[in-house]
């Protein structure tokens, strides 16, 4: 009788270690399963985007089709620009709002309202905020600018920003504040001199996070700075840039616009993979 | 400096005066406030966009599927199907891949690998929509369909159910395409939110488990993840929020086809982000843009419950974590 529970036991042992191997093989696999997709893509990125890059990318207007040559030049400055200018209008308010809710409205109905609302902005479609500057902006001015792009780029900076902010904010010790209080320091200048100095490497990190996310954003401009095939640095004109140029030049038939595309998906990533890496750095070797 | 301040007597403007305090914090407020009136502007410029639609059709907008700009006649049945469906293949595919990695980073990596490996599944959230997007198109699309859909429909041709799912052109783009590279994109959301929750499991409650001699598995199954099991479900509501909103990916690789001719899921469809993208510079002034706006605050208004539910969830398990501690 004994014998036949012992061999039940094994059994059933036995089991349980085939199921646990199978298990752990399979998170194995989707390990390399997620790995896998981020070589994949950087990997054909890289070879067909540094086959397109020559120096007339950098200089020469975007081409007609079937044209012999031909760059992205305007298509790089009108994302440079629109993205800075995004990024310096974005944020300050983002850090202010974030300081309301790392020091002052911590524990009031206000705060964990704009934190719940703040969250939900972070993930919204970003095609939402096209439609809202679209309906606010270049509906009214009966034109499309490289201002609505501004606008709408900033509006998805400020959720970024307010979000790591208040992280960062929340991570300084509290006995900083209440020493600073001590002297009889007032409030506004122990934020700014204490409280944000002591996290300004984590909020700085939070600013290149927002860049990286807006420097690739392609819906949120299609109709506020919609394009431009010129060279044209007037605000308030259609804008060109790059992601929308590339979304332009991938779905046309013309080999000449598809290799341009590529090159430019090549300098989005490149671009985009670098400030987070950055930002990484950065946040690790001040902390 | 403040003792040179002090031998000299004391200055008349370093008396603390109120006002910078107030100033500052009304600032802060201000900004705080920015953020709500951002939320309101967004909903009652879409609601104010959408009148003209919202009058013509009310509801029943919903359950149209007639959109024919000539003839001036919309119902964004088409796109609120192509919406759900890929965020639903995009899920069936994630859910399960996210838990693996999630399970992988928490519990089998050796230490020095956890931080690289989380690092690339970062990096992966981290790449813009339209590289995925245009890879899909050009490079992914016509792998998938010579060495996946061909097959598939080889395989299930003339079975019911099965049979009719994989009809269509097997060319690479629609709604299966879509829901794949969804899939890749929101499995780094996914994966972070399983592998920061499980984390948060008291290691007493995993040790206890493995003490009785649980293999890893069985501790996951029945330990980590009953415990964070709300923590799991807001991320995959953020996962799924992600995906519904999700526009150039999808916009490149579901065909733009205003189509509901059968279930297939190989068949060129269309998404409400992708209409959106594809039509609205376009659309003339009236019903046209208005009913693209109408479509626009459709989305808003299911992403909004979404990742409402999905930050409820998250906060929930937040607090319990406190409670327990």
């Amino acid at each position: 009788m004994s014998l036949s529970f012992d061999a039940g036991r094994l059994a059933m042992h036995r089991r349980r270690k085939r199921t646990n191997r199978i298990a752990l093989a399979l998170a194995m696999a989707a390990m390399v399963f997620g790995v896998f997709w981020l070589v994949w893509i950087l990997i054909e990125t890289a070879r067909l985007g540094i086959g397109g890059l020559t120096l007339a990318t950098f200089t020469q207007m975007t081409p007609a089709p079937q044209a012999e040559d031909g760059g992205l030049a305007n298509a790089i400055f009108g994302s440079l620009l629109m993205v800075s200018l995004a990024t310096a209008i974005g944020t300050p308010i983002g850090i202010l709002a974030g300081v309301y809710l790392a020091e002052y409205g911590q524990r009031s109905w206000l705060g964990a309202t704009t934190r719940f609302i703040n969250d939900i902005l972070l993930s919204a479609p970003s095609i939402v905020i096209g439609l809202f500057v679209y309906t606010v902006v270049v509906a009214r001015m009966k034109t499309f600018s490289g201002f609505a792009g501004v606008l709408a780029l900033a509006l998805i900076v400020i959720p970024v920003v307010i979000r790591t902010t208040e992280n960062m904010l929340a991570l300084v010790p509290n006995a900083l504040r209440e020493a600073a209080y001590a002297l009889g320091t007032p409030k506004w200048k122990v934020i700014v001199t204490i409280t944000l100095k002591a996290a300004r490497a984590g909020v700085l990190t939070g600013v290149l996070l927002a860049l990286a996310r807006i420097a690739g954003e392609t819906a949120p401009l299609l109709f506020t700075a919609l394009s431009n095939q010129f060279w044209s640095p007037n605000l308030g004109h259609p804008m060109a840039s790059l992601p929308v140029t590339i979304f332009k030049f991938a779905m046309s038939p013309y080999e000449n616009w598809q290799k341009l595309a590529w090159a430019g998906v090549f300098l989005i990533t490149l671009g985009v993979l670098a400030l987070n890496i950055l930002a990484r750095v950065f946040f690790r070797n001040k902390i | 400096m403040q003792r040179a301040d002090l031998s000299s007597g004391p200055q008349p403007q370093r008396r603390v005066s109120p006002w910078p305090d107030r100033l500052f914090a009304f600032l802060a407020l201000a900004a705080a406030l920015a953020t709500l009136a951002l939320l309101a502007g967004i909903l009652i410029s879409l609601v104010v966009g959408a009148a003209p639609a919202i009058r013509e059709y009310g509801l029943s907008f919903l359950w149209r599927s007639e959109w024919d700009p000539v003839q001036d006649r919309y119902g964004g049945l088409v796109m609120i199907y192509g919406t759900l469906v890929t965020s639903l293949i995009a899920l069936l595919i994630a859910v399960p891949v996210s838990f693996g990695i999630a399970l992988f980073l928490t519990e089998l990596s050796p230490a020095w690998l956890k931080r690289p490996l989380g690092i690339a599944i970062e990096l992966l959230a981290a790449v813009p929509s339209i590289v995925y997007g245009m890879w899909g198109l050009l490079v992914f699309g016509p792998l998938l369909a010579t060495y996946v859909q061909q097959p598939l429909q080889a395989a299930f041709n003339g079975v019911p159910v099965l049979g009719a799912l994989v009809s269509g052109p097997p060319v690479g783009i629609g709604l299966l395409s879509a829901g794949i590279i969804l899939a890749i994109m929101i499995i780094p959301f996914i994966a972070s939110v399983m592998r920061d929750v499980f984390e948060v499991t008291p290691p007493m409650l995993k040790e206890s488990a493995y003490g009785l001699g649980s293999t890893t598995w069985e501790v996951v199954w029945r330990v980590v993840l009953p415990f964070t099991k709300t923590g799991v479900i807001g991320g995959v509501m953020l996962g799924l929020g992600r995906a519904l909103g999700e526009t150039m990916a999808v916009t490149f690789v579901i065909g733009n086809m205003n189509q509901l001719n059968s279930i297939s899921l190989f068949e060129a469809a269309n998404s409400i982000t992708s209409a959106l993208a594809n039509e609205f510079a376009e659309a003339g002034e009236g019903l046209h843009q208005a009913s693209l706006i109408y479509l626009g605050l459709v989305l808003f208004f299911i992403t909004f419950v979404v990742l409402s539910f999905s930050k409820l969830l998250l906060a929930r398990l937040k607090k319990g974590e406190g409670a327990r501690t």
